[in-house]
């Protein structure tokens, strides 16, 4: 292993990290609120993919148009799923909320295979972030230097909105108790709403940049980085912000250093990062920085 | 509000049922079933990572069965079940085709992987399989009751390595699914034979693996850069070979890419758009130029049923394989699966779109030359023939 390989290798893990800490981060907001593991996060993600190429290569939107239709639309599809599927089950056990997440997941699979059919479409490079730039001897892609930045503001305002304003008062108060935030006059319904507007919103710009990354829209195509992040989710500590930003470039960069060191290991990378899930459940299930959580009597 | 989400579990459920089996009806458009109705079960991937591919197999059966609707004065149904690109789907489709649908021989799948997984259920059952490109040999090795009309990988490997080593490449790498068997059995076949032709035990100079669905090869593309190789053969499903293909570009990876019949298809040229572009593989039929009298009958028919499509060539292959069965059923003079299996043993001769089909002991048709065909302007267009002997 030179150390051209070592750093080419370093720079395609952050690349992807990146990538997953900024899905990871929407997955964890939800359940940060809600303790409920939105199974569905990632086919809503696949259906973002699919607004985006509809906007840009059929409808031919200008890119800051589709990126805000997008976004938009994803959100308000996070909201309608919300309403529909997890409302009218707010006080049922958490079990069967669990049960309509994986109802809605299969839901929009099923649903995207019918309408758009199982064939891949091409992922359009309408921000021209597809081609490549070399750093010395490391070539990245253009989208691999964005990728850190769109996190970044998108953490920033995260952090700001759940710290600072009103809203995210309400937010914290609710994934406290949300039964206590009802009592005490909180909407909890609109609160709740917002919160999975946000978290599919999120989703909405992982996908685009996603797609510049690996230009390729298909039904299933967000069932495997659907569970990465809510890997990546839990190694840094479900319900954490800055704990799935962690997770996701842990995630990235190991995914990437043991196919890059362990060749013969490459057809177990998805099986390690499994692997990898069991063994932080086992040993420190609050994650790397979560904190424990009281159990309420 | 109970009720909604009971509505949704049920729309998932039926969403789920419908997608697996789907019933075309004849040409004719009679829905009976039963004594006057012979039924063919077709299995291939419809969704999924290879539903591209799937779906270019059904359009040729479904030319074949317009075209050929009817043997032994009953009409042929076609039953597609949908094999989800998956292995452990794949048996899942055989056996409802088996014990449901009661076919009476069954074509598939693309994918020689769901071919192998259903092995074991056609033989146990005793219905023939005609595969159309599942092109390891270990689909028909050892099953009686498992033939193919395609071509196989160590012939497909040495025509490719052929290419390579004629092209004046010296020094390759390899790029292969590895959880694909298709892809693995490919890649063996073109190192031994690379190596043959280079007289140099090193002339493969690294092979690295991936999986199927992966969607990230910076890692492994890294490590071909670094061993600066004169050609790259990357055996693969069309979805991540355009990807594997996208990467390297943009990794500065400039030279060309081999692979094999499975990139044949409108969605890897334009997934892969101008990385895609050079790229060179060996496949079965070029609808420009067909060979027999049944190709130009069957290219005339795709053209008017798929006027905007550019046709795969495993198209042609679906159409072969309905053929083959249909004049088993005809030389069996009966729709019992056991002699139509007995007569698909003695297939001779028989006129296919690809060529003329005669099957040996192991079931494999006897064909000793592929078509080369290169990505230009962002289409697959012919650039050879090549014969190599076996």
């Amino acid at each position: 292993m030179t150390l051209e390989l070592f750093l080419q290798n370093l720079a395609n893990g952050i690349a992807v990290g990146s990538l997953y800490a900024l899905i990871a981060v929407g997955y964890t907001m939800v359940y940060g609120i809600l303790r409920l593991i939105n199974f569905a996060h990632g086919d809503i993600f696949m259906m973002a993919a699919y607004f985006t190429f509809f906007g840009v290569a059929v409808f031919h939107l200008p890119w800051y148009f589709a990126c805000i239709f997008v976004v938009v639309l994803t959100a308000g599809l996070g909201m309608l799923i919300e309403r529909v599927a997890y409302r009218p089950l707010r006080d049922a056990p958490k079990d069967s909320v669990l049960v309509s997440a994986i109802g809605v997941s299969f839901l929009l699979e099923n649903l995207a295979t019918y309408i758009f059919s199982g064939k891949p479409k091409a992922f359009p490079d309408f921000l021209g972030l597809m081609s490549t730039i070399s750093l010395g001897t490391v070539s990245l892609q253009k989208v691999a230097l964005v990728v850190p930045l769109v996190l970044v503001v998108c953490m920033s305002i995260l952090l700001f909105v759940t710290n600072k304003t009103k809203l995210g008062m309400a937010m914290r108060a609710v994934s406290k108790d949300y039964e206590i935030a009802r009592v005490m006059g909180i909407n909890i319904n609109l609160v709740i709403a917002a919160t999975f507007g946000i978290g599919s919103g999120l989703a909405a710009v992982g996908v685009i940049l996603w797609g510049m990354k690996y230009p390729q829209v298909s039904p299933l195509m967000g069932v495997m980085p659907g569970l990465k992040c809510f890997i990546a989710a839990v190694i840094g500590g479900i319900g954490n912000i800055k704990g799935a930003v962690l997770g996701g470039f842990i995630l990235g960069l190991i995914e990437v250093m043991l196919v890059a060191f362990f060749q013969p290991l490459t057809g177990y990378r998805d099986a390690f990062a499994f692997i990898l899930l069991i063994l932080i459940l086992l040993v420190k299930p609050t994650g790397l920085i979560g904190e424990k959580t009281t159990e309420k009597v | 509000m109970k009720k909604i989400a009971a509505l949704l579990l049920a729309l998932v459920m039926t969403a789920a049922a419908f997608s697996g089996c789907k019933k075309v009806e004849t040409a004719s458009g009679s829905g009976e079933t039963g004594g006057d109705t012979i039924k063919i079960g077709v299995f291939e991937p419809l969704t999924g990572a290879n539903a591209a591919g799937g779906e270019a197999e059904v359009e040729g059966i479904k030319i074949a069965n317009k075209l050929y609707p009817e043997v032994l004065g009953k009409k042929v149904e076609i039953v597609v079940a949908d094999n989800k690109s998956d292995k452990a789907q794949a048996t899942t489709a055989v056996a409802r085709l088996i014990e449901k649908d009661k076919v009476s021989a069954i074509i598939g799948s693309w994918g020689s992987s769901f071919s192998m997984a259903a092995g074991d259920l056609v033989k146990k059952n005793k219905v023939p399989a005609v595969g159309a490109s599942c092109t390891n040999p270990l689909v028909t090795k050892g099953n009686d009751y498992y033939f193919r009309v395609c071509y196989l990988d160590p012939f497909q490997g040495t025509v490719m390595a052929n290419y390579a080593f004629k092209s004046g490449a010296k020094k390759a790498a390899i790029i292969q699914e590895v959880s694909n068997d298709y892809a693995v059995g490919l890649a063996t076949y073109f190192k031994e034979a690379f190596v043959k032709l280079t007289g140099d035990p090193n002339s493969v100079v690294t092979t690295v693996n991936y999986n199927t669905n992966d969607q990230e090869f910076g890692a492994q593309l890294s490590t071909v850069k670094a061993a600066n190789p004169d050609v790259i053969f990357a055996p693969g499903n069309f979805t991540e070979s355009a990807l594997v293909m996208k990467q390297a570009r943009q990794l500065g990876i400039t030279v060309p890419f081999l692979g094999g019949d499975t990139w044949d298809i409108d969605e890897f040229t334009s997934v892969g758009g101008t990385d895609v572009e050079g790229a060179t593989i060996s496949t079965f039929f070029d609808d420009s130029a067909p060979v027999t009298e049944e190709g130009k009958k069957f290219v005339e028919a795709y053209k008017k049923e798929y006027p905007d499509k550019n046709m795969a060539a495993v198209s042609a292959l679906g159409y072969d394989a309905y053929l083959v069965i249909i004049k088993a059923i005809e030389a069996a003079n009966s729709s019992d699966s056991t002699a139509i299996r007995d007569a698909l043993a003695k297939t001779k001769d028989v006129e296919g779109a690809t060529g003329k089909l005669t099957f040996n002991a192991d079931g494999d048709p006897d064909k000793d030359s592929a078509i080369i065909k290169v990505v230009k302007n962002g289409k697959f267009t012919y650039k050879d023939t090549v014969t190599v002997a076996k």
